[in-house]
């Protein structure tokens, strides 16, 4: 009888050679709830046994919309060993950096200190993430590389933390939320943008944020499904503040990436501001370039999750604008909105632009290349 | 096509689903109230392993206010996207016109037909004295 069936092959093993590419949202995760505590001192374990964290806002650890699958991330995503999705290095190996090809992976933790009303609690979790990120990861993978997570709500303290990580060749960039107690160009942020372009870093704005605001600017809504396309409205709003508020103005070799939250409004957001720009240049009189100006030379894109409209040449016309070298892929990995490399990218895209979108921008704006 | 035995039928109890490969293809089979159904383990949309998601309903409206619950069990919902496709006929609920998963009937056959062949059966130990779940290929 001729063998007909065999087991399954391992899960994520490589059924051809892909392309190198760099994946600029990866999420990693901690095993347990007391894994930080190797890089807290002593007299936080007992706070947070006895006080907890204070935040901004509710349901901070508890998602305020229930993800549509568990801790929003792939159902097939659960490391064998146990723990959430992402809290294996050798599973995220074996799952996602190895099939796919990934020779730069950059980590965005999201459970951080942001979001704590306690500063200095905020910031002594953050200075955990960051040392976390470097002994659990970067240190055993020298293709993952980390972000400085920072206690966004007190500047000085911020950048003190940045300062410390100058030089630090585990972390690629430093990373805020688009969601904090204000809007992003806001002077209390802007220590953190001072150091961040004094040591070289670009700084990430990834979706989501725990500063007390709702996802839309006029309320909490009914569904997941509105958290998930609000997004771009909190990006608009954090991008909007930060051209008019003049960061880019006084911080001319800052760069910054809008992490996860689209790139399809990027545009007719940039067309809004410069024809009022306009209008009402005498109340920014601070800005000495059209805001549009501004955008294209500052800002960086993540893909994921890749605006997929029906005809490919509208998402051309969209990067045209956007220009090809300004996105950086992303697969979101772990999570359940996981853009899959071989497919977001339709046909009729040249070699160089390929290229770009998945690896050469990112090594260019990370300074690895 | 070829009939492919892939286990004895007391092995695919209710509520359960046997993932294989056959021909290179990725196939889980389900039972669902003890029926049978197969499916390509791959979703069209991204390529994620579709059969390892849950079985669901189909929730659906045929005016503001009215919802529908049914197929209840025959709906798998991609572990990635979220996808839904109907396990009977690989429809998807989500774009229609587009994607469809690939749907392999499955059922049971007793042993003595199976037996008898032409069945593919490799790892399998058959005998007259069992039901066997059979895939089509």
């Amino acid at each position: 009888m001729n063998v007909q069936y065999r087991s399954s092959p391992a899960p994520g093993s490589p059924v051809h050679a892909r392309t190198a590419i760099a994946d600029c949202d990866i999420h990693p995760a901690r095993a347990t709830a007391t894994e930080l505590y190797p890089y807290l001192a002593k007299r936080w374990h007992a706070h947070l046994e006895t006080y907890d964290k204070h935040p901004y806002q509710g349901m901070m650890e508890g998602p305020p919309y229930p993800k549509a699958q568990p801790n929003a991330s792939r159902r097939d995503a659960w490391p064998p060993e146990g723990g959430p999705q992402g809290s294996s290095l050798s599973f995220m190996q074996q799952q996602h950096l190895d099939p796919n090809n990934v020779v730069l992976g950059v980590l965005n933790p999201l459970g951080t200190g942001q979001g704590i009303r306690n500063h200095d609690l905020a910031a002594a979790i953050c200075s955990a993430i960051n040392d976390w990120q470097i002994e659990k990861w970067t240190s055993k993978d020298g293709r993952l590389k980390g972000s400085v997570v920072v206690a966004n709500e007190d500047g000085p303290t911020a950048a003190a933390e940045i300062r410390k990580r100058a030089g630090d060749k585990n972390f690629v960039q430093v990373l805020l939320l688009s969601r904090n107690v204000e809007p992003l160009g806001q002077r209390r942020y802007w220590p953190i943008y001072e150091a961040a372009e004094e040591v070289g870093l670009p700084v990430g704005v990834h979706a989501f944020g725990f500063g007390g605001n709702p996802i839309t600017a006029s309320g909490w809504p009914s569904y997941y499904i509105e958290e998930m396309v609000g997004h771009s409205q909190c990006q608009q709003t954090a991008l909007a503040s930060l051209v008019l508020e003049g960061v880019f103005e006084r911080h001319p070799t800052l760069k910054m990436i809008m992490v996860e939250a689209g790139f399809g409004w990027a545009p007719s957001l940039s067309w809004r501001l410069d024809k009022t720009f306009e209008r009402l240049h005498s109340e920014v009189p601070h800005l000495k370039r059209k805001p549009s100006e501004y955008i294209s030379d500052h800002i960086w894109w993540t893909t994921q999750p890749m605006e997929d409209p029906e005809k490919r040449d509208h998402l051309f016309e969209l990067i045209d604008w956007i220009g090809w070298d300004n996105l950086l892929f992303a697969t979101d990995y772990p999570h359940w909105d996981y853009d899959e490399p071989s497919r977001v990218l339709p046909a009729g895209v040249s070699d160089a632009n390929r290229e770009a979108f998945y690896l050469g921008n990112a090594l260019k704006l990370y300074g690895l290349s | 096509m070829t009939r492919h035995v892939i286990a004895p039928v007391d092995d695919l109890p209710p509520g359960t689903r046997k993932f294989v490969t056959i021909d290179e293809r990725p196939i889980a089979v389900f039972n669902v109230n003890g029926e049978f159904f197969g499916l390509l383990n791959r979703c069209p949309h991204q390529g994620a392993a579709l059969c390892e998601g849950p079985l669901i309903g189909l929730a659906q409206s045929s005016d503001p206010g009215e919802i529908e619950y049914t197929k209840l069990g025959e709906i798998i919902r991609c572990p990635w996207h979220g996808w839904e496709f109907d396990i009977r006929t690989g429809q998807s609920y989500c774009d229609p016109k587009r994607f469809r998963a690939r749907a392999y009937p499955a059922h049971v056959e007793p042993g003595s037909s199976v037996v008898k062949g032409p069945y593919v059966a490799e790892t399998i130990a058959v005998s007259v004295e069992s039901d066997y779940v059979v895939v089509d290929l």
